[in-house]
């Protein structure tokens, strides 16, 4: 199974393996990990706010409006920023990085 | 004046709104609660234009479009909606309870039902160190009295429609720079151009970035630091008007004594009764063995607890089951 590597709101790494029919969203919340997702994962909320690692952000599928849009809505935005309920995961993406956002 | 009703329905999302129909049936009288200023709950505030494809018989339909069916289908039992207001207490009385809003409406029902879905939504705060001490007297979530900043300087932070709705009303009055992470706006087009035709007649200003700290000040002004992609700055303002949308919080209830499990209430699955005798709770807040949070689980649940209630409203009356395809009597109600 392909892996994934989190970095928690304490700063503490861990890696979880991933079924790609899920979002990113999914699998954080499914392994337990702080993640509010408060509207399930429709982009309506800015609860499940993630930052990408640089190297691996030009492989995701892209941020479309509606995700910039929602933004908005959360603090501490970078250009690393994205919306975990908006990332499909894919086997190519064995290994990524991802931070979660504080809250 | 404390109004009479048979149950208080705490929130108007779908599973709230269906209660309606189901306690309507039995002749049982409903009114809800809202803390959002229209009925819907999360359908309408969070994704009215978002397609829903689990509810039965229905492949397809919209978070508004769900609402405005229930709305219609529960319009025979006449419900009464107090909306824009928290319930903050209740109060067990001979009768059954008194529920008392944030705005001081008051409710005496036999039963009450907790169809809060993840918590009232409440504006979303900005997570800075200390802000709570500004909360209220520098730092404003809602307006409720503009005239307060009549002359002063304000910020605004944020890129949505209250962002932009309140930044073109206060700068006629007040000296308004709004704030914002980029100079994209998710606002309405019109209320956009809007603030860019003010912006160049210097009515407004505009800055892009996010605020990142309260300075400490010994003025009665508030002063920010904020900072974007280039640079780091500050800025010194009578007030400050953070516009990030809503959140959802549990709020009160969680002080109500009822038995919960990790912030939801815990009910039993024959009538979706809480640990307090007389108080339900159905859809998203109860947990059970086995729960799933699906507005069709909601809309099972409001059938049971339904059940469950006339008992409370009817004490020594036998509930006999019908159909609404076949019992007249049920038509009437309907109106059919």
């Amino acid at each position: 199974m392909p892996k994934l590597i989190i970095t928690n709101r304490s700063g503490e790494k861990s890696e979880i393996e991933f079924d790609s029919n899920l979002t990113l969203m999914e699998t954080l919340r499914d392994n337990g990990f702080d993640i509010e997702a408060s509207c399930g994962g429709c982009c309506a909320c800015a609860t499940c706010h993630v930052y990408i690692d640089d190297k691996w952000r030009n492989n995701l599928n892209k941020m479309d409006e509606d995700e910039e849009a929602m933004l908005d809505q959360a603090f501490d935005v970078t250009e690393k920023s994205r919306l975990s309920c908006q990332i499909s995961l894919s086997d190519d993406l064995d290994g990524l990085e991802v931070e979660i956002a504080p809250e | 004046m404390i109004e009479k009703t048979d149950v208080v329905i705490i929130g108007a999302g779908p599973v709230g709104l269906f209660a309606v129909f189901e306690l309507g049936l039995l002749n049982i009288h409903c009114q809800l609660i809202d803390n959002l200023d229209k009925v819907g709950g999360q359908c309408a505030e969070l994704y009215p234009e978002k397609p829903i494809y689990d509810i039965p018989s229905r492949p397809l339909v919209t978070g508004q479009e769900l609402t405005d069916e229930l709305i219609k289908q529960i319009n025979p039992f006449k419900p009464k909606f107090h909306l824009n207001q928290q319930v903050d207490k209740i109060i067990k009385t001979e009768f059954g309870w008194i529920v008392e809003t944030s705005i001081g409406t008051k409710v005496e029902a036999k039963c009450i039902v907790v169809a809060a879905g993840a918590g009232s939504f409440v504006p979303r705060k900005l997570p800075i160190e200390n802000i709570e001490k500004y909360e209220n007297k520098k730092v404003f979530y809602a307006i409720r009295n503009k005239s307060q900043f009549t002359g002063k300087d304000l910020l605004i932070a944020g890129g949505g429609d209250s962002a932009l709705d309140w930044t073109n009303e206060l700068s006629k009055d007040c000296n308004v720079t709004l704030i914002h992470r980029r100079k994209e706006f998710r606002a309405a087009p019109d209320s956009v151009s809007k603030m860019h035709e003010l912006e160049k007649i210097g009515k407004v200003k505009f800055i892009k970035g996010q605020i990142k700290e309260i300075l400490e000040t010994k003025g009665k002004k508030i002063k920010l630091k904020y900072e974007n992609e280039e640079n780091k700055s500050q800025i010194e303002v009578d007030y400050l008007l953070p516009f990030f949308g809503l959140k959802m919080e549990l709020g009160p209830i969680a002080d109500w004594g009822l038995n919960l499990h990790e912030n939801l209430i815990k009910v039993d699955t024959e009538k979706f009764e809480t640990s307090t005798p007389s108080i339900f709770a159905i859809g998203d807040i109860n947990w059970y063995p086995g729960k799933l949070k699906l507005i069709l689980s909601g809309f099972h649940e409001s059938a049971l607890m339904a059940q469950g209630v006339f008992k409370y409203c009817f004490p020594d009356k036998k509930n006999i089951f019908r159909y609404t395809t076949s019992s007249k009597d049920l038509h009437k109600k309907l109106g059919v």
